[in-house]
């Protein structure tokens, strides 16, 4: 007997093509990617990148262990302006979240435009929005604190919205058939509900924020990235290996303390 | 008579644990809101900023685009580079990682850790070290983003892997396949969908990120944003800022399309 494979699926024509155009689109965007990139090889691999990798990384691996309580105020302030940060975003982003569900908002030009708002403010980085609140407030805290706030508010109204657009409606309906006003409706039909997923949530961006705020300070916004540009300009590497070491340690306390204290709540 | 224990849904120890908590977190940002001098009363203060960068911002200078043209292309070949070589190098990593095709905790717990330790470190502050040793340039950007999306794609890729259907892996391996064959032919397979989708999601992650490269003299199109903020040149930042706000709403739409074709 002769032994037959099973036929093979016939490709269409226009699924043939497709590939070739995604094909050619992809080998188009890396051509021009490489051709137009300007790398300075000659710098990257001269004498005086193997003596700065002589005298960086050593140091960077040696921490500086003076600069150690200067470092660690720093952390503070910085875990300060993102906690500052996150508590206002998590309270402010309730509205937008409420307006761009579309369970709770039947206007669709709301839904839309507060969907709008969400995403645009989702398209800077951190960094982009404090140089502006540093332009407006001066060089300190603050700005950094609005930046983490308005940044969160992005991130945080879209989790939410989406939360409260999964909730369980029975429950809203029943209070209205039961003549409860909007008010009531929303403190005991839909709060309720949401509350756990909301919390779990800001906390989650706490986590982010407190990564985020660790760099606000490398423009002037408060924190301890007000001393990596000091340490930098003053090229004392072991500072930066503190400063490294500090962030490591801090960042990984959190967002293990902040995992287990989410895993209790939802 | 209804029982008397019975006063609501919530126990009244429960709620006495909410109130605590609700007050600690009040609390805690009274504190830290007047730490920070970040009280609503600031804000109020801070008003007139508002208004002053505001009016200094409107109307954008468009003409100063065509300007931004190459330094923008930059900033995205620079996403471009480091995706790409983080997909392609963190191959290797994701696979030892998983726990379900390598058993011994002395081989996926290291790598994690490492893993781990490098997504801790914000992008900007490597590429500020990277600058420090290789000098000004794109270069310590992309090295930067590599190490950053590294850590990033390893992490949701061994997940991934993890929650894979394993009877094909058992299948192969009955079969008398070796781990190579089995990792080709059972595991590939099955992520490779996901691993597009999440090496497009790092490529967002990346374009957003380089954007500000430039204010550590990383590369990209941060740089012009730096120059003219610090020139005062207001019109011009925000034709800048326009225009990475477009940018990035473009990149992520069409990489948002290609994804969902994909999962």
């Amino acid at each position: 007997m002769e032994l037959i494979m099973p036929p093979k699926k016939k490709r269409s024509v226009k699924k043939i093509i497709r590939n070739i155009l995604i094909a050619i689109a992809i080998i188009a965007l890396y051509t021009w990617t490489f051709v137009s990139i300007d790398i300075r090889w000659d710098r990257v691999f001269s004498e005086q990148t193997l003596r700065n990798v002589g005298r960086v990384i050593p140091q960077l691996f040696s921490p500086d262990w003076s600069a150690f309580p200067k470092v660690m105020g720093l952390m503070w302030q910085t875990l300060q302006m993102a906690y500052t940060g996150t508590l206002l975003a998590a309270i402010l982003a309730i509205p937008f979240g409420l307006f761009a569900a579309s369970n709770m908002v039947k206007n669709k030009v709301l839904n839309n435009f507060s969907k709008g708002v969400l995403n645009g403010i989702r398209a800077f980085p951190e960094l982009v929005l404090a140089l502006m609140f540093v332009a407006a407030v001066g060089p300190r805290p603050f700005a950094g604190v609005l930046a983490i706030a308005i940044g969160s508010i992005g991130m945080l109204g879209k989790l939410y919205s989406e939360v409260i657009e999964s909730i369980d409606m029975n429950v809203v309906e029943a209070l209205q058939a039961n003549g409860a006003n909007r008010i009531q409706v929303l403190f005991y039909g839909v709060l309720p509900q949401i509350i756990p997923e909301f919390l779990s949530y800001a906390i989650y961006r706490f986590e982010i924020d407190v990564r985020a705020s660790t760099i606000l300070g490398i423009i002037g916004a408060g924190g301890i990235g007000t001393l990596i540009t000091i340490s930098i300009s003053n090229r004392k590497w072991d500072e930066v290996g503190m400063i490294l070491l500090v962030i490591i340690v801090v960042v990984t306390l959190i967002d293990t303390i902040s995992a287990q204290i989410r895993k209790r709540i939802v | 008579m209804s029982n008397p224990e019975i006063k609501g849904v919530i126990s009244s120890k429960a709620k006495l644990r909410m109130t605590l908590i609700l007050i600690a977190i009040v609390g805690v940002y009274i504190y830290t809101s007047w730490a920070t001098r970040s009280t609503p009363g600031d804000l109020i203060r801070g008003w007139s900023g508002f208004q002053r960068i505001t009016t200094d911002l409107f109307p954008p200078n468009l003409a100063y685009a065509p300007q931004v043209w190459d330094k923008l292309a930059e900033t995205i070949h620079m996403a471009i580079i480091a995706t790409t070589l983080a997909a392609i190098i963190s191959i290797p990593i994701f696979l030892l990682s998983a726990a379900n095709l390598f058993p011994s905790p002395w081989i996926h717990q290291p790598v994690r850790f490492i893993m781990n330790v490098l997504r801790t470190i914000p992008d900007i502050l490597l590429a500020i070290i990277f600058v420090g040793i290789f000098g000004v340039g794109v270069f310590p950007g992309i090295i930067a983003l590599f190490i950053f999306s590294l850590g990033l794609l390893a992490k949701l890729m061994y997940e991934t892997i993890e929650a894979i259907d394993m009877n094909p892996l058992d299948a192969i391996r009955a079969s008398g396949g070796n781990t190579l064959q089995v990792i080709w032919y059972a595991v590939l397979p099955q992520v490779l969908p996901q691993f597009v989708s999440f090496s497009l999601y790092v490529f967002e992650v990346n374009v957003r990120a380089s954007t500000v490269l430039g204010f550590v003299g990383a590369g990209g199109i941060g740089l012009l944003l730096q120059q003219q903020i610090s020139f005062f040149n207001y019109p011009r930042v925000m034709t800048i800022i326009i225009i990475i706000f477009v940018a990035v709403i473009i990149i992520d739409y069409i990489s948002n399309k290609i994804r969902e074709r994909i999962v």
